[in-house]
């Protein structure tokens, strides 16, 4: 049963279109994937490998302007930024790790957090390349309805979550958790730790990098405050994290549920949307403090809260 | 040519240092924090920024002068820097979690609280302290009359840094001469050592959460008459005190200061000359070139100095 759920749930999910929703159900819809996407990338690197990474933004960025570049510079349709993205993002987060991963824990933090920011300074600043602050508008879209765009972001999506299972059950995956309890030990034993951590980081910024890119086709307008926000895309990568539970399958797509419905309910009650930050910040430092593994991680804890599993525990 | 070449080198060397006084103080209290606590503080800026709110209140209401309000500021900021200490940071250190860096995102929830809560308290307009010397300055003229070159120093700047320059050498005296300040640098030093020389470990991570905090606090005050105030400025200080923490090297003090003089040269000539914009970029380069290449900061040179003497 439990092997099957991932299928069950992917099934259900591509029958969502065929119900007919309407498109701002469906807008709901596309953005929990791919902030899940984003999040399962994100948990690769800061669950899996132990490396809290505060600059997500960076490649989510490096993602959607490869699209919006192809298309503002050379004429093509953005489409072919998801594929070109792949090389860029892992071209740049190589770069980027050879200097970031010789850091550890609060200096790389720190480290990233500045290469987000760099990266939306830069992006700002190259206003011949990248369009400066004006951003890039993508004039012509594709599909007018979002059925497409669901399925494409769907399928990434569904890529993902095979890829980091599958990685997390070779041996790759078992370095990747070494690497996370006790750095010198798994260096004593002979991992490469340098070599893992950048195999690590290239693979979260790929897939990243691939849903910025796909963030560019489906908005049709990236600018370097949106794309590479630190509040709203590295900080919210790390709460849909934690929210949902670092180093579980299921937990980046609880987290992006509750956080892109949670975004949505502040944003339409009058009154409240100013100070989505002041309960975002309030719901990571409860949930820090309380359930420190997340929903999914700590669903035992949860389940004994509400009184389910006494019998049994 | 060459006259106003040197003259615009100068003046930018000038308004570096002056910077960078009051970046060292913003260091200070970041090192203080990470060499006690190991844990860095991401809401630093964000404390600064409320600092500055309650000088630019303290003004607006009270006409309260922005440097007396530092009077005011730092002790509710050493309030607030403990109470965050007490009941936020502590239970998180005691949490059994799987990502050790658990404390580090507390503190962003922190600042992201503190940011946000300002801007709906206070509007994201740009603010300032209109004081009546904001505009005076001292000219190379009035001193020398037929010197070649002219240079200025701006009143509020040159006052804010001196404040610095006496607020540092008090901390100074405070760590090194104090029984509190000797258990402060103990804590940081060595952990388990203190607790067996019976040093109240807890108590002295409380306390140092609040001097930092109230350090960065008078930071803010100082800023004020020369800088203006609005919401999100938090994040971007945040950077900046890392930097210098980084620079200068872990924990020293003296560290702090060089580490927020050579940053505010820096900026200062980035500014001047390439574009001001560039600035964080500029920011980011030395602070990656010096875990790299200088991992203990400036401080570590010091040191290897003495030693070869």
């Amino acid at each position: 049963m439990k092997r099957f759920l991932p299928l069950f749930a992917l099934a259900l999910c591509s029958v969502l279109p065929v119900v007919g929703l309407n498109s701002y159900a469906m807008h709901i819809a596309i953005l929990v994937i791919m902030w899940a996407t984003i999040g399962m990338a994100w948990n690769l690197l800061g669950g899996y490998c132990g490396q809290v990474s505060f600059g997500h933004a960076a490649y989510f960025g490096v993602g959607a302007y490869t699209a919006g570049i192809f298309y503002s510079k050379l004429g093509l349709s953005p489409w072919w930024g998801i594929p070109a993205s792949i090389a860029v993002v892992l071209l740049f987060s190589f770069l980027l790790g050879f200097v970031v991963l010789r850091l550890r824990g609060p200096f790389f933090a720190l480290a990233t957090l500045a290469s987000g920011e760099v990266m939306r300074v830069t992006a700002e600043n190259l206003d011949g390349f990248t369009g400066g602050s004006l951003g890039i508008m993508i004039q012509e879209r594709t599909w007018v309805g979002k059925t497409w765009y669901y399925y494409i972001i769907l399928l990434i999506a569904a890529v993902t979550f095979f890829l980091v299972r599958k990685l997390m059950q070779s041996k790759l995956g078992y370095y990747f958790l070494a690497i996370r309890e006790d750095q010198d030990a798994a260096e004593s034993l002979g991992i490469n730790t340098t070599l893992y951590k950048t195999i690590a980081l290239c693979l979260s910024g790929i897939l990243t990098g691939i849903a910025g890119a796909f963030y560019t086709n489906y908005m049709g307008y990236i600018d370097p405050n949106v794309v590479f926000a630190l509040h709203d895309i590295s900080i919210i990568a790390i709460m849909i994290v934690m929210v949902g539970g670092a180093a579980t399958y299921w937990g980046p797509f609880v987290g992006a549920l509750i956080m892109v419905l949670l975004a949505e309910i502040i944003r339409s009650v009058p009154g409240l949307g100013a100070a989505h930050q002041t309960l975002f910040g309030i719901l990571l430092i409860v949930i820090i403090i309380f359930l420190p593994n997340g929903i999914v991680g700590d669903s035992k804890k949860l389940k004994r809260l509400f009184g389910f599993q006494r019998a049994s525990s | 040519m060459y006259v106003i070449r040197l003259e615009v080198f100068l003046q930018t060397l000038i308004s570096g240092l002056l910077l960078g006084g009051l970046y060292g103080l913003i260091g200070l209290g970041m090192t203080l924090i990470m060499g006690v606590m190991k844990i860095i503080n991401l809401a630093h800026g964000e404390l600064m920024m409320v600092a500055m709110y309650i000088a630019y209140w303290l003004f607006v209401l009270f006409h309260i002068d922005p440097y007396l309000s530092v009077f005011i500021a730092a002790p509710l900021l050493f309030i607030l820097g403990v109470a965050i200490q007490k009941y936020l940071v502590n239970p998180v250190l005691k949490v059994e979690s799987i990502l050790p860096e658990n404390q580090v995102i507390l503190t962003v929830g922190i600042g992201m609280v503190l940011a946000n809560l300002a801007t709906i308290f206070f509007t994201s307009d740009y603010r300032s302290t209109p004081v009546s010397y904001a505009t005076n300055a001292f000219y190379l003229s009035d001193f020398w009359k037929d010197s070649p070159i002219e240079l200025s120093l701006s009143v509020p700047w040159a006052v804010s840094f001196v404040f610095a320059v006496v607020i540092t050498i008090i901390l100074w005296f405070f760590l090194s001469k104090t029984d509190t300040g000797k258990s402060i640098r103990a804590t940081a030093q060595d952990l388990d050592a203190a607790i067996l020389m019976g040093v109240n470990v807890k108590r002295m991570r409380v306390v140092t959460f609040g001097l930092g905090s109230a350090l960065v606090g008078t930071a803010g005050c100082l800023l004020i008459p020369i800088y203006y105030l609005y919401p999100s400025l938090g994040g971007q200080f945040t950077l900046i005190a890392f930097v210098i923490t980084i620079l200068g090297g872990l924990g020293s003090t003296v560290g702090a200061i060089l580490g927020g003089l050579i940053l505010g040269v820096f900026e200062s000539m980035t500014s001047t000359y390439l574009s001001m914009g560039w600035a964080p970029v500029g920011r980011f380069v030395i602070f990656v070139a010096c875990l790299m290449f200088l991992p203990g900061g400036v401080a570590s040179l010091l040191r290897k100095k003495r030693v070869g003497k």
